[in-house]
């Protein structure tokens, strides 16, 4: 005892002042709590400028009727008018075709990851690539299917091509996020259809699946939101067209991004610069839209473990 | 389904990594329904490895091709008799504005992710999450509208004054004739960009500090700064390393919003180091030259530099992923043990 007591440096009091009155380290503590608060507000600076600017410049067009249901056909840069029809039905066509090929690939695969292969070698393997994929840039994505569709299987720029490239940008969100609401099902649930001598099969189909729904659409939405403003896809994948085209499998088709990209050559002339303003605006309107939905499923819909 | 003689469990598939492999194994649907999830668990693998095989296959006669030095040139004339082309610039301009994002987001993220979990008031940390979350859902083409037209006059002071204080070290120099469109403008209209994703980690990382690493700093007497620096920051830092690196993924693949802001330098120019310069990365160079993927000589010099995007994006993105695995956080989620257990006692 004595030893330690002597091995004890002298107090100088400052190391361990517990009265919370000690000058430095309040001062210190004060210092961070104002620097991590700062930290919060120059993130949120940048989104209420960019919202501002694009809410203020692009609303007027938003709100005339003709926006929504004509297209751009015959317009020039120069002259006012028109609508975004053709590009509002290209991205939503594209997208749309985009999700029925990777949604249900993403909900297969993340039943493979739970159902089937947990634990397994494989099956972190595909988890691992899963991650790989979610990483990969759009660019990346978009480059692949240019050397497979249009350099080796010789065809053409169309809307489908796109759609391929956003598969890959889709289908790990999708399966991601119906991975995470399978783990949350709970296992009675798949024993109490087991004993009942329900197929395994079946079981996923019927009892899993419906149970995890409300996650599985809300990662549709956000995989949704994620792939309708990609814009590098589009530009090497896909021309822009003015005129409404709804096919995707013939010809260019517009798209809100590619009608910014567009547009935006001609940012001095008042006409292009509105169009442009308006452009965005709806595709963060679109975007938007789709994260709210995922939210409000997510909300309604959490499975109440235990 | 329509055979109940066929005997129970007659192959006892890979037993012990199964939790619950009740059902008779002869079932036609059971046979089909498990090859689909097994089939689309395997075509993610696949992807992955067609899109390295796929790029490499027409890369390579391009790269056959290429008089200069693929590594080490600058010079990009893929066309033409004498195909010459090299990625140094590209590479340098890629990186340098991923360091620069990286260097301006790192430390706000981590801080807007303390403010969240610790300092915002309970119920308003949700929906200061969601605003942070909104960030991300802004489409990259609006980033870079905004970012040259209203970003980058309001920036252009700040790199002025820098360039006055450093501009002896020849990064900071001021590039001659340089306009708006910046490396540096750049670099941090990707900060912002990646700032949500190294958030959403680094928060979710900060919350599962053990409540009794934080109680116990604090009935040590320390001040709440004092118990982030000693239990939050220490317990977390393996998840930021990793959220960071995920942003650094991000940030390098990014393409249209750098393509829109930075200004392509002139050919004959001499080609400068400075940040305060216009530049190409590797994806902007690839998503402005959409309309030249015309030959395929061509086409293969823009694919092989999509194949080191690529390569670099997988070792950036890998990393980040085997940091969480080795060390827990972020993975952290309740495994449930039973199966395990009941899988070591078997």
């Amino acid at each position: 005892m004595t030893t330690l007591a002597a091995n004890k440096p002298a107090y100088d009091g400052t190391t361990l002042d517990l009265t919370g009155k000690s000058g430095s380290r309040a001062v210190r503590n004060m210092l961070a709590t104002i620097l991590i608060s700062l930290c919060f507000l120059i993130a949120v600076i940048p989104l209420a400028w960019i919202l501002w600017t694009v809410v203020s410049k692009g609303y007027h067009l938003v709100l005339d009727a003709n926006w929504w249901s004509q297209s751009q056909r015959g317009i020039t840069s120069r002259r006012a008018g028109g609508g975004a029809y053709h590009a509002i039905m290209g991205s939503v066509i594209m997208a749309l075709t985009c999700a029925a090929i990777a949604v249900p690939l993403g909900v297969l695969g993340a039943i493979y990851l739970i159902e089937y292969g947990k634990g397994s070698k494989a099956a972190r393997a595909v988890s691992f690539m899963v991650d790989i994929l979610t990483g990969v840039p759009s660019i990346v994505a978009a480059l692949f299917v240019y050397a497979v569709w249009i350099t080796m299987l010789g065809q053409n720029r169309i809307g489908f091509a796109v759609s391929l490239s956003l598969v890959l940008l889709m289908m790990p969100v999708v399966l991601r996020s119906t991975e995470e609401m399978l783990k949350l099902v709970p296992d009675e649930l798949r024993e109490a259809a087991y004993a009942l001598g329900v197929p395994k099969w079946k079981t996923i189909l019927k009892v899993v699946v419906p149970t995890a729904f409300g996650g599985i659409v809300t990662g549709v939405m956000l995989g949704l939101a994620r792939v309708i403003g990609e814009t590098a896809p589009l530009l090497i994948l896909v021309g822009y067209s003015k005129v409404i085209n709804l096919n995707p499998f013939e010809g260019f088709m517009g798209a809100l991004p590619t009608m910014i990209n567009n547009d935006r050559g001609d940012m001095a002339l008042p006409s292009a610069a509105d169009r442009v303003w308006s452009t965005a605006l709806t595709l963060i309107l679109l975007v938007l839209a789709l994260n709210l939905i995922a939210r409000l499923i997510a909300r309604f819909s959490t499975i109440k473990s235990k | 389904m329509s055979d109940p003689t066929s005997p129970p469990s007659s192959e006892p598939r890979d037993a012990g990594s199964t939790k619950l492999d009740l059902g008779p194994v002869g079932h036609l649907g059971d046979r089909l329904f498990a090859g689909l999830a097994r089939g689309s668990g395997g075509l993610v693998v696949a992807i992955v490895a067609f899109v390295g095989i796929f790029l490499l296959a027409l890369a390579i006669p391009a790269l056959a091709d290429n008089e200069g030095n693929f590594l080490f040139s600058r010079t990009w004339l893929p066309g033409g008799e004498h195909p010459e082309f090299g990625i140094a610039a590209l590479f340098y301009t890629t990186l340098v504005s991923s360091i620069i994002a990286m260097a301006v987001a790192v430390p706000i993220a981590v801080g807007v992710a303390l403010y969240i979990t610790y300092y915002a008031p309970a119920r308003l940390a949700r929906p200061v999450a969601y605003v942070v979350d909104l960030l991300a859902a802004v489409p990259s083409i609006i980033y870079g509208l905004w970012g040259i037209l209203f970003f980058a006059p309001v920036i252009q002071p700040v790199s002025g004054a820098i360039s006055d204080a450093l501009g002896w070290i020849p990064v900071f120099n001021e590039a001659p004739g340089a306009d708006r469109g910046t490396v540096f403008t750049a670099g941090l209209v990707l900060a912002i960009m990646i700032l949500p994703v190294i958030t959403a980690i680094s928060r979710e990382i900060f919350a599962q500090t053990p409540v009794t690493h934080r109680e116990g700093a604090l009935a040590l007497g320390s001040t709440k700064w004092e118990m982030i620096r000693m239990a939050v920051l220490p317990y977390g830092r393996s998840g930021v390393v990793s959220a960071a690196m995920l942003g650094l993924g991000r940030a390098l693949g990014e393409t249209v919003a750098v393509m829109i802001i930075l200004s392509q330098p002139n050919p004959i120019a001499p080609w400068t180091s400075s940040i305060f310069a216009g530049g190409e990365t590797f994806a902007s160079k690839i998503a402005s030259s959409a309309a030249e993927l015309d030959t395929p000589a061509k086409t293969g010099a823009f694919i092989a530099a999509g194949l080191v995007l690529f390569v670099v994006t997988f070792i950036v993105n890998s990393t980040a992923r085997l940091i969480v695995a080795r060390s827990g956080p972020g993975n952290r989620r309740p495994r449930r043990t039973k199966a395990s257990k009941q899988g070591a006692a078997a």
